[in-house]
């Protein structure tokens, strides 16, 4: 395998540069899959059957919790791409594992929260809106537990292997990924939970 | 007894039984001949686990092939229960059963399938590349693609076929049986399959090609290929998400397309049809690319307007996003929106009409040469022209409230697909078969088919033209006589009848020429023009012992004509990547998931989905770098093809 040293860790070598090239239109795939979620969202929000609607049900402290833990662990996770390409192993993880713990935190409150709907009547099958609702927020929960596994088994693995350009590229992905959920749930945040509340 | 209950099927029929045991005993025989023969561990290594991107491509034409058999046999039920009014061979549950899977089974399972083989045989060689970006992903695509497919096909031996019409709308595909629930989770299977394999061909073709090839330089179908994998990674992830969906309404009681609490059966259509109208475009699309190919070759001409067929490719794909509501111009979203869904799909025979007419000039005073495949090209191009113009009048909204769900629609898209896309897979099919297998396919009987498929097709569907402006609904599954419908009905079975003998035909010429036909032929025996003739046939594992170095779109022509040198440099060892069982043994578990999510059996669905994660979990921790080909072994190889 050619190592070009002029590039940075993940970028340097032709298997790498294709994976993060592949995963980028991977991005692009997912971009369609939330907004077909986002578009259904928005046909059907008012669509409430005899169920509550959005500004009855959320509530702004769980969801501005979820918010600062998800931005922050966004912050923390660039850090970790940072001291990676410093060649910082221990600094790295050190910044994955405040991520992951981030994330994890995140799901915690998200949880809570779709227990809250619940009681208060807003179940998977009440309405339209609550099941778009449901839906919607939990494939975006979804992708942030299949990313605690992942960047679970990559720090595993940089452990196990140090900073190599396999696991350099790994992380990045990673990362890419991370960030990208970010995005997904600053529409969230904005178009379903503020939008909703107004 | 009563778990066993519901694997039974809800209408059962004499044709349905024989079709069991006609199943049951290929797979007796499949399994004892494979035993007998010793030949489980050939398919094992050779086949199952290989990424090998040529393999995989003629796994994708084997599963191709056996769906059009597989669709094809629904297509002369179809048409023999409309032959004569008040027909009593099939009853309306089981003709409704039959449409739809047609209509999946030819859609999905077929024409998919056999655009994808061609992508996977030619991309690669045709720019040069040793293998896809992701040769493990690639062969994951397959084998999910086939898994999902095979859970489709049981559907009507065990607990029902699905029978809502290939759109499937709601609220008709209820939860009544089964079958709804086969359809929407074994499309799901095969469709992430068919995402991952844009992903794949987009990262190939924009990132290995070989040194000079410009954008600009690619051959034509690698034009098609790239923009069809756009149009597949911006259109099915909402196939995703509405199949997701649909499976929720049925499965977990959600209210997306329900009938009260605010669901919005509509919602479906809509997703569907933004799906479902860019997929016609990804069939449609590689068609076209081995259309211009051949039309090239065969007329020993370069493609006339090469930059406005790649121009007009693209303009295509960016309009089929924009159509969607034409497939229910009659459904009430008022007459300004029915007007700008017209006028889009008005424009797009603008950039198909560039196509054809381009062509016709690459025809025009060129060297023609009427191969099999050069048949079926010219034979398409008045057929398929014939479509695009009922095509254009179906765009008329307010004509089509005489049109809607009639026969004319059903001659309409079968007059676009025979000619557009059939008619390319098998010329395709046959332009490709020395590379593949390294004799040709006999021209003779190639040549038959190619005329009875056309007339046969010409018999079968322009009666469906006229009993459609007569009225003649689509989906009825018998009609009276005083519709006055009957001779023309008649007509169409005949046609159809000769169809299934063109069909016949293709098999037999490939048992005839697997007998018979010269072994000795050369590695460009079609005096082609592009890259993939370059190499040996058989072509070996890594394609080019060396990469070529490409100065045109036409790059081995220039070889011929102007001297150009592919090959520079010398030998360097190979690196290429290593088999794997996992791809295939995470689509036996997808399959598995899949069953269990159809019947509800909520243990094995759980347990098969941490299995899922358990194959994802192994392949993020294993380590994988491949092999390498030494230049010793490159040398043996290369002298041993140039001997033969």
């Amino acid at each position: 395998m050619k190592i070009d040293h002029s590039l940075p860790l993940e970028y340097s070598t032709e298997e790498n540069r294709l994976k993060i090239f592949g995963f980028w239109i991977f991005l692009g795939a997912e971009i369609m899959l939330f907004a077909t979620l986002f578009a259904s969202y928005f046909t059907l929000y008012n669509r409430t059957g005899s169920g509550p609607n959005g500004a009855e049900i959320f509530h702004i402290t769980p969801v501005l919790l979820e918010t600062i833990l998800l931005l922050t662990s966004s912050f923390t996770i660039g850090l970790g791409v940072h001291a990676m390409r410093l060649g910082r192993q221990k600094a790295m993880m050190g910044f994955f594992v405040v991520t992951l713990l981030l994330g994890l935190a995140f799901l915690g409150v998200e949880i809570f929260e779709f227990v809250t709907y619940v009681h208060e009547g807003a179940g998977l099958q009440t309405s339209a809106f609550t099941s778009i609702l449901l839906t919607t927020l939990g494939t975006h929960g979804a992708h942030v537990t299949v990313g605690l596994f992942w960047g679970l088994y990559i720090l595993i693995q940089v452990k196990r292997d140090g900073l190599t350009p396999e696991t350099g590229n790994k992380s990045f992905i990673f990362s890419l990924y991370w960030h990208f959920l970010d995005v997904v749930w600053i529409f969230i945040f904005s178009f379903i939970y503020l939008k909703g509340m107004m | 007894m009563e778990f066993f209950e519901r694997f039974a099927i809800p209408h059962p029929s004499i044709a349905i039984y024989a079709s069991m045991v006609a199943a049951g005993l290929t797979m007796i025989a499949v399994i004892a001949g494979l035993t007998y023969f010793k030949k489980w561990g050939y398919l094992w290594r050779e086949w199952i686990t290989t990424v090998d991107h040529k393999r995989i491509g003629i796994m994708y034409l084997i599963s191709a092939l056996l769906m059009l058999f597989r669709g094809g046999v629904d297509a002369i039920m179809m048409r023999a229960q409309l032959a004569v009014p008040e027909n009593k061979l099939l009853d309306a549950q089981h003709y409704n059963e039959i449409f739809t899977t047609h209509g999946v089974v030819m859609i999905l399972f077929m024409a998919m399938p056999f655009i994808i083989f061609f992508m996977n045989f030619v991309v690669p060689l045709q720019i040069g590349a040793r293998d896809v970006a992701f040769p493990r992903l690639n062969a994951l695509s397959f084998w999910l693609f086939f898994m999902g497919a095979m859970l489709f096909n049981i559907s009507f031996m065990v607990g029902g076929s699905p029978d809502a019409g290939w759109t499937s709308y709601f609220p008709l595909a209820d939860g009544e049986s089964v079958g709804s629930h086969y359809y929407m989770i074994a499309i799901q299977i095969a469709g992430i399959g068919t995402l991952m394999t844009g992903i794949n061909f987009i990262t190939t073709i924009l990132k290995m090609r070989a040194p000079g090839m410009t954008l600009m330089k690619m051959p034509m179908f690698t034009w098609a290929s790239l923009i069809t994998s756009v149009i597949i990674v911006f259109a099915f992830p909402v196939l995703t998400v509405a199949l997701a969906m649909g499976t929720m309404d049925l499965l977990f009681g959600t209210q997306f397309f329900t009938l009260d609490n605010g669901g919005m059966a509509m919602l479906w259509a809509n997703l569907f049809w933004v799906w479902g109208h860019p997929e016609v475009y990804i069939l449609i699309l590689p068609a076209f690319g081995i259309y211009s190919e051949i039309i090239s070759t065969f007329s020993r001409r370069n493609l006339y307007g090469y930059k406005s067929m790649v121009g007009s490719m693209v303009l295509i794909s960016l309009l089929s996003f924009v159509v969607w509501a034409h497939h229910f111009f009659t459904m009430g979203q008022g007459a300004f929106a029915n007007s700008i869904f017209s006028i889009t799909t008005m424009a797009i025979a603008v950039p198909t009409g560039v196509k054809i007419f381009n062509w016709l000039l690459t025809l025009w005073k060129g060297k023609i040469e009427f191969t099999t495949p050069m048949l079926y090209s010219t034979l398409f191009i008045p057929l398929f022209t014939l479509g695009g113009v009922t095509g254009v009048m179906l765009a008329m909204s307010a004509a089509d409230y005489q049109y809607h769900n009639t026969m004319f629609l059903v001659a309409h898209f079968h007059n676009v697909i025979i000619p557009g896309v059939v008619f390319a897979m098998l010329a395709g099919l046959t332009f490709y078969w020395p590379k593949m297998f390294g004799f040709m396919l006999n021209e003779k009987i190639g040549k038959w088919t190619a005329w009875l498929l056309s007339i046969g097709f010409l018999l079968a569907f322009m009666p469906m033209y006229v009993t459609g402006l007569d009225g003649q609904a689509r989906r009825m599954y018998t009609y009276s006589e005083s519709t006055g419908f009957g001779p023309l009905n008649m007509v169409s079975f005949i046609g159809a009848a000769i169809m299934a003998v063109g069909f016949v035909l293709i098999v037999y010429n490939i048992y005839y020429s697997v007998r018979y036909a010269s072994r000795d032929i050369s590695a460009d025996p079609w005096d082609a023009r592009t890259l993939e003739w370059a190499t040996h046939t058989p072509v070996p594992e890594y394609n080019f012992a060396i990469t070529p170095e490409v100065a045109s779109s036409e790059a081995l022509w220039d070889v011929k004509k102007k001297d150009h040198v592919l090959f520079k440099g010398d030998y360097e060892k190979i690196h290429m990547p290593n088999n794997s069982g996992v791809p295939f043994i995470m689509s036996c578990i997808f399959f598995a998931w899949g069953f269990s999510l159809v019947f509800s059996l909520w243990i094995p669905a759980i347990i098969t989905t941490i299995g899922i994660f358990v194959c994802m979990t192994l392949r993020s921790f294993e380590k994988d770098h491949g092999h390498y080909i030494s230049v010793k072994e490159i040398e043996d190889t290369e002298s041993e093809l140039r001997g033969a």
